[in-house]
């Protein structure tokens, strides 16, 4: 049985051409599912401009190429998502080649709502064009050997036609099939007839990776290629004043050293558009050794700046957003976040009677939690190779998501859209951090203005004291309790600077009768963006430790409560916007239950903690088993349930949650970003910690629910939920509750 | 500037640079050896690893006119001569180790030294050769894995 999927505008994102020289191209529009959720969400509603573009190109020498334009920045995109392709074109996947597809000329709209829909948009689309192409290519072999296209058969890309023992390869077929006209009906396989998708896959990039090949913008070269870095302002709250080069300029091998403005005066600022500082020195010279020396020389003067508003467009439309003078410091923000927590602030949701039922309480349990900012630290350090002429503006561009950047370019490099090409590198890392494309248009400033091509590199100092960071957190969680151990109520307080983590829909939301959700923000002039399942990374940690804390007060099984509390929410939901799906939910609790041996005598004993969270669609669980080495608490092992669907490569899955799981542990036990005197303290990996080898989990265990789902989010969900595994865990081995992140800073034991 | 006679991958090689250009700048600008990667420039977090006379160093600390006649391997240096990949690699492509791969070949880097001066090491003992790579994608455990693997398939 097969469906049949009749979603004309589908099918309209589909375009056959013919090859000069033969073969068949098909170009298909190609859903970026490596956005942040919500980032997305939060950027705008409505991006009609988005588009985007994959294509499948079958030569007559057999080569079978699929274009991937989708930014890869480690999550394997380059081989799941060629893998759907794969699953209804039929071709030898083995010999299937993968390339990273520029971002182009636009061949085709499309809509984009964003959201955690992502994924399930690309399952489609991706499998409707490889379906097309096999039947194109076997309506090409039915027509020349004159027989129905019923009674041929494909396999490995040759097309077979058994009673009359023919068959012919895609590439002797694609030149034909190119002149054919598109099927009216595409029918697509189902789960339980797929032979490539949910088969373990190797990288289809592996090779070139361990050889050390040149695939990174930091890489890339061009004929007459300067290096320019820039200077900007040494701490937030600060601008540049003026500056003097005259020693600068002196050095070798130095071309040019001027300031520039990134963004127009009065240019509105999209969700991505995220800068700190606009105004900035360029250093331009022929070699990153002799610029990085160079900047050393440049004498700048800073001043201080002023309250300053600026329109930004956002959720909502525009609105007015107010950066605050000052110099801001950690100490001052856990200060503010504090007195904030006891001041009225906004009701996001309410049901029930939380005042009756707290003032009825025989107990109130009432914890808060901190986090602090966080850097996202990509491996490769940002870059941007530009190239700006009057006829083109070429970019190479490590960048989450290209179509968000085609304004600012376009109006603050006075470019047309018509102009743009963009090379789209491989991302040593992103998490977020490479959704903000600032550099895209200092690069291309820098280009024009010594009118050569140039790659802009930020040191790795450059981008921790420059960043676009995860935000500093508060949360408080107070529950109310009768003289039975039952919970009535839940109030949950949540703040941020300068954005506020709240989800008030997310669980536990739905279990109890009465439960108050309130929320906060206050201005900072600290730059902050996404950051790996944003706002959930924190919201888990304060909520499934409360939790946790919950479970002991009320005397019941941390896994069981949570389950308890799942089971109430599915048999008698309250309210109406809850956004998990408590049968999914109870359902990895359960296979973590079991693969995790749960409530065995060894469990019992180890210092093990529990923790579950629900975002991006897909649903994370797990338990981390907590021991001492060398006197520093270890998280030696990892049991892990999650439930994001169907699962397309399952190797891939794999590492993807083992690296979430690794990172969670890193952020949880050493993530902090320091602010003193508006500068960050952490300058370097040298002070920076994140997690290494000998501090990484001997086993991650990764287990999958096994349904037909159409696929959602992996490579943020498993994340969040880490943190507060490791917290639970820390209290079963040190006896002490942990409530401000980085742990092992509470712990005293850095 | 000052002229530089080096020992790369087993070629000779002249470059023109400041004497204190980092040798991992040398490769990657002016030998067009990108493979040796730049992550924090200050000796923390070994994506800039190569060999010197086989042993592991950060080349974003050696000063190009500290190589002297020292041999110099990169990444690139590391396959065999009729090309084929060293056995660290085939492990790593066996075990699907990268995400984005960026600091992948200073840890390979880092696991062949490793794997010359001590062909059989322990756990703890690869964690601690390892750890001054740092994975910021967290690919440690497959690393370790993979390190075990090519120690395994040599002694066959
Ligand atoms: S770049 Fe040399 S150790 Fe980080
Ligand atoms: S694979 Fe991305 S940093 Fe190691």
């Amino acid at each position: 049985m097969k469906n049949a999927n009749n979603n004309q505008s589908r099918r309209s994102f589909l375009k056959v051409t013919s090859l000069t020289g033969g073969g068949m191209m098909i170009g298909f529009s190609w859903f970026a599912n490596l956005i942040p959720n919500e980032a997305i969400a939060a950027a705008t509603d409505k991006m009609d401009w988005v588009e985007l573009t994959g294509f499948i190109k079958i030569t007559p020498d057999n080569q079978v190429k699929i274009f991937n334009p989708n930014p890869e920045f480690g999550t394997n995109v380059m081989t799941s998502l060629p893998m759907m392709v794969n699953e209804e074109l039929e071709a030898d996947w083995s010999k299937v080649i993968v390339e990273m597809g520029d971002y182009d000329t636009p061949r085709f709209k499309s809509q984009f709502t964003g959201g955690s829909r992502a994924m399930a948009m690309a399952w489609k689309p991706l499998r409707t064009a490889g379906a097309t192409a096999r039947l194109l290519l076997m309506q090409a072999a039915a027509n020349e050997w004159g027989v129905p296209i019923s009674e041929l058969t494909v396999s490995k890309g040759v097309v077979m036609h058994k009673a009359s023992n023919k068959s012919a390869n895609y590439g002797a077929l694609a030149t034909a099939a190119a002149k054919l006209p598109k099927p009216e009906k595409v029918e697509l396989k189902k789960a339980s007839e797929f032979t490539l998708l949910g088969t373990p896959q190797k990288n289809k990039v592996g090779k070139e990776i361990v050889g050390g090949e040149s695939l990174f913008t930091l890489d890339y070269k061009m004929e007459g290629m300067l290096i320019a870095m820039v200077i900007h302002p040494p701490a937030f709250g600060m601008q540049l004043k003026s500056f003097d080069a005259t020693e600068a300029l002196k050095m070798p091998g130095i071309k040019a050293v001027f300031d520039f403005q990134v963004y127009k005066d009065g240019y509105v600022k999209a969700g991505f558009d995220t800068r700190a500082f606009n105004k900035l020195i360029a250093v331009v010279g022929n070699s990153t050794w002799e610029v990085m020396n160079a900047r050393k020389k440049v004498v700048a003067q800073w001043e201080p700046i002023q309250d300053t508003k600026e329109m930004v467009m956002a959720r909502g439309g525009k609105r007015e957003e107010i950066i605050p003078a000052g110099l801001e410091s950690t100490e001052n923000h856990l200060r503010l976040m504090h007195e904030m927590q006891k001041k009225p602030t906004r009701v996001a949701r309410k049901d029930g009677d939380p005042e009756t039922a707290f003032k009825n309480a025989t107990k109130v349990l009432e914890r808060t939690y901190t986090a602090p900012f966080l850097a996202h630290n990509p491996m490769e350090p940002i870059s941007c190779v530009a190239h700006i002429t009057d006829e083109k503006a070429f970019f190479v561009a490590p960048i989450q998501i290209p179509e968000m950047m085609k304004q600012n370019i376009v109006s603050n490099l006075d470019i047309k859209p018509e102009q743009i090409e963009m090379k789209l590198a491989r991302m040593g890392g992103g998490f977020g951090r490479r959704a903000y494309g600032h550099y895209i248009v200092e690069a291309g400033h820098i280009s024009k203005r010594v009118k050569a091509p140039v790659k802009l590199i930020y040191t790795r100092e450059d981008d921790l004291t420059n960043g676009i960071y995860r935000p500093t957190y508060i949360m408080t969680y107070k529950a109310a309790i009768d003289k039975d151990n039952n919970v009535t109520a839940i109030h949950v307080i949540g703040g941020g600077i300068p954005e506020s983590p709240l989800h008030e829909n997310r669980f536990p939301a739905g279990v109890f009768d009465n439960y108050l959700a309130e929320s906060w923000d206050m201005p900072s002039n600290i730059t902050i963006g996404a950051y790996r399942a944003p706002r959930s990374n924190f919201n888990a940690s304060a909520e499934q430790s409360f939790l946790d804390e919950l479970a002991e007060t009320v005397g019941k099984d941390p896994l069981d409560f949570r389950i308890e509390m799942l089971k109430k929410a599915k048999a008698n939901p309250v309210g109406k916007n809850n956004d998990y799906n408590a049968d999914r939910f109870i359902a990895v609790l359960e296979l973590l239950k079991e693969k995790s041996n749960w409530g065995s005598t060894a469990s019992k004993n180890a210092k093990r903690g529990v923790s579950a969270y629900f975002c991006h669609a897909s649903y994370a669980a797990h338990v981390v088993d907590v021991t001492m080495k060398n006197g520093q608490p270890y998280v030696e092992k990892v049991v892990t349930a999650m439930d994001c669907g169907f699962v397309v490569n399952p190797e891939g899955a794999k590492n993807m949650v083992e690296g979430a799981v690794v990172d969670g542990i890193g952020n949880a036990l050493y993530g902090e970003l320091i602010l003193e005197k508006g500068a960050t303290v952490q300058k370097n990996l040298n002070n920076y910690r994140i997690i290494r080898h000998r501090e990484a989990p001997k086993k991650i265990d990764v287990h999958f629910v096994q349904n037909n789902i159409d696929p959602t989010g992996l490579g943020e969900p498993p994340f969040p939920p880490v943190f507060a595994a490791v917290a639970n865990a820390l209290y079963k081995a040190t006896g002490k509750r942990l409530y401000n992140q980085p742990y092992l800073k509470e712990l005293g034991k850095v | 500037m000052a002229k530089f006679q080096l020992k790369v991958n087993g070629k000779p090689l002249q470059v023109e640079a400041d004497p204190s250009t980092p040798l991992l700048w040398v490769l990657r600008d002016h030998l067009n050896l990108v493979g040796t990667k730049f992550g924090c420039g200050v000796g923390a977090c070994g994506a800039c690893t190569v060999h010197l006379n086989g042993r592991a160093m950060r080349s974003c600390q050696l000063p190009v006119s500290a190589v002297g006649t020292q041999a110099v391997t990169t990444i690139e240096g590391i396959v065999s001569a009729e090309k084929e990949m060293h056995p660290v690699q085939k492990a790593w492509l066996e075990l699907d180790v990268a995400q984005c791969g960026y600091c992948q070949t200073g840890q390979i880097m880092s696991a062949v030294a490793l794997l010359k001066s001590n062909p059989n090491p322990t756990e703890a003992e690869i964690e601690s050769a390892m750890t001054g790579n740092i994975c910021r994608c967290g690919t440690y455990l497959r690393i370790k894995a993979a390190i075990q693997q090519a120690a395994k398939s040599s002694k066959k």
